[in-house]
């Protein structure tokens, strides 16, 4: 594995994974590089989450591994991966419902800070002015500041989706992946959505996102990757993904939703 | 670093004074002798200790009596072979239970949900068991653990203290006694020590971060807490508190036996707790202040105490009155906390400190003030 580029800074390198008989992927071999926006498209049941919880560290793969900036991924516990750098936005977000907005977006900051453990409690979370600060204008930029000291349990589905969106970028990530992050949004929440994405895409942030939405896909991947059927049968361009009759018979032929 | 905001401040001194005028408040309510308020601070150690695990990350320990079992048998032990002072006997109570508390957390905390409970239970059972059989020499099985007049107390016999006194030794507190009222003074003053150490870990990054694992634990780990340590910290930290109050029941009251350890005193503190309103800063002592009310005074109400009270109704209204209610006192008086257990259960799933949120809100809604605080509330 040491032989990968510089610019590369996920590899993910013959990754094979099946649940009993079932082969969810096979043969992927999926390259990312250091702050791009790679989309991940592809029908349903394509094998896209799976991809992205082996790359996550949720699930092992059955062969292959993942290659982080020169570190393996595999058989690493979720925590050491975010600590590496990598922070996940999920299907259905995964927020801190009982706490409230502003904790939610001070906690991940505590992370990256303090790394994975630390018995911090002769300094009260009001006292820690800087990080307190840093969420109050993350939560101003995604436009949640006025319900910090509600409960995120509270917030509708879209602002869960953006708050945790929120709580990923607060940790500054050198890689951000994003499985699905506008879906069951409004026509207006999914553009400021973009708007927000596109914003830190100038800040060099890699990204991989999940899509179905190709309105979203298109406004910000730089490389797309398009599954089926748990083999990447397309990777390049948005241009050239456009144009491959394989994808558009991929599409056609599977379960469009 | 021991500083609090504004609203914990208030809160603290609060609390304080409510705690040091209990022979005043609880005159009237029957229960203003030395001996029920030392329980009462006690068992509000206890409960403020299980709290912080229960509460903040969620984790129900059945077995916490078994850490009030350890703390007592530590310092009689201490009474017995070092010496009669208290404040070694309390440093070793916690060290000893502490180090209990991070093997039984250790392993309890592989598994999560019901199968921690029964975990916790089950250490706590075995512990019960032991001290009745195994490790008779050491708690001296059903008897308990007692002092005698040759114990060695190598400490106190190299420094020539309390050589010949007539009867049994007492613990003491540098040197003076901590019988009585000084009892009492004595478990006030480390309740509240404890009540200020419970407001600083909710209020920390530490208890926040246990919040965060009651709340939502994948996201926890998916934002790069390792969550283990975090657990096993709360788990030795409540057990060290449990301890402490074990230690304290045999301060004043110096002997030790396996009856603290079983499972009903376990399941009482479970109860304190969410009488009194779970992962709450108030809440635990409110409800282990009102079972110990109930199993000490309201136990001890009998038929002629009822008569005497119903005196002014006529003669068969009087009758009908004491007979019902003489099955919710006295012996019942497990069924009117049953009873009072549902209700709260069911109508108040926060507590009596959610009650009283909501009674205060109410207050302020009729008053229609919004600006200015009404009242003190209870932080959290």
């Amino acid at each position: 594995m040491s032989e990968t580029p510089p610019n590369i800074i996920l590899h993910a390198a013959d990754v094979h994974k099946n649940f009993g008989g079932l082969r969810a992927l096979s043969d992927i071999d999926l390259q990312i590089e250091e702050g791009k926006t790679h989309a991940i498209i592809g029908p349903n049941g394509a094998g896209k989450s799976t991809l992205l919880n082996v790359i996550i560290g949720r699930i092992p793969p059955t062969s292959g591994a993942v290659v982080f900036d020169g570190t393996v991924l595999t058989g690493k516990a979720p925590y050491e991966i975010n600590q590496l750098g990598i922070s996940r936005v999920f299907q259905t977000p995964e927020i801190f419902p009982d706490l409230p907005v502003l904790q939610n977006v001070m906690a991940p900051a505590f992370a990256r800070r303090d790394g994975a453990f630390r018995i911090n409690m002769f300094r009260s979370v009001e006292s820690e002015g800087e990080i307190r600060e840093e969420a109050e204008d993350m939560l101003n930029d995604i436009g949640l500041h006025g319900r910090r000291e509600d409960h995120a349990g509270s917030l509708s589905r879209g602002d869960k989706r953006r708050l945790e969106l929120a709580m990923c970028l607060i940790q500054r990530p050198r890689l951000l992946l994003l499985d699905e992050p506008t879906a069951g949004m409004s026509r207006h929440d999914t553009n400021s959505t973009i708007d927000l994405l596109r914003k830190i895409k100038s800040s060099g942030m890699t990204k991989v996102i999940i899509e179905h939405d190709m309105h979203v896909v298109f406004s910000l991947a730089d490389r797309i990757s398009v599954l089926a059927q748990g083999r990447i049968i397309a990777s390049g361009l948005p241009q050239e993904i456009k144009e491959d009759p394989r994808v558009q018979e991929a599409y056609l032929g599977g379960s469009v939703e | 670093m021991f500083s609090l905001s504004r609203k914990d401040l208030v809160a603290l001194v609060v609390f304080a004074a409510v705690v040091l005028t209990m022979p005043i408040w609880l005159a009237p309510l029957g229960a203003s002798y030395p001996g029920l308020m030392q329980k009462f601070a006690i068992y509000a150690i206890f409960a403020i200790g299980f709290n912080i695990l229960f509460g903040l990350t969620g984790y129900l320990s059945f077995g916490h009596a078994a850490f009030i079992g350890v703390g007592s048998y530590t310092t009689v032990w201490s009474f017995k072979l070092l010496t009669m002072d208290i404040v070694p006997a309390m440093i070793f109570a916690v060290i000893t239970t502490g180090v209990f508390a991070l093997v039984i957390g250790y392993f309890s905390l592989r598994r999560t949900g019901i199968y921690f409970s029964i975990l916790t239970l089950a250490f706590a059972q075995m512990c019960y068991s032991l001290a009745y059989s195994v490790l008779t020499p050491i708690t001296n099985g059903e008897t308990g653990l007692l002092l005698a007049r040759d114990d060695p107390r190598y400490l106190d016999a190299m420094f020539g203290a309390q050589a010949n006194i007539a009867g049994l030794p007492q613990p003491t507190f540098l040197g003076s006694s901590v019988t009585g009222y000084t009892g009492f003074y004595l478990c006030a003053a480390i309740l509240i020590v404890a009540f200020y150490v419970s407001q600083k870990i909710f209020a920390s990054p530490f208890g926040m971060a246990l919040r965060g694992i009651k709340s939502n634990q994948t996201r926890m780990n998916y934002t790069g807490f390792n969550t283990k340590p975090y657990m096993l910290a709360a788990f030795v930290i409540s057990g060290m508190f449990a301890g402490l109050a074990g230690a304290l029941l045999s301060i004043t009251d110096p002997l030790a036996g396996a009856e603290r350890m079983k499972w009903t005193e376990s399941g009482n503190v479970v109860l304190m707790t969410i009488l009194g309103g779970v992962g709450t800063l108030f809440g635990p002592v409110i409800g282990a202040w009102l079972i110990k009310y109930f199993e000490n005074i309201f136990s001890a109400i009998n038929t002629n105490m009822l008569n005497n009270f119903f005196s002014f109704l006529p003669d068969g209204l009087q009758n009908v009155v004491v007979t019902v209610l003489s099955k919710f006192v006295g012996e019942g008086w497990h069924l009117t906390l049953g009873l009072m257990f549902v209700l709260i259960v069911v109508f108040l799933p926060g507590g009596l400190v959610e009650g009283f949120h909501r009674l205060m809100a109410r207050l302020k809604r009729r008053k229609g003030t919004p600006d200015g605080v009404t009242s003190v509330q209870p932080a959290e």
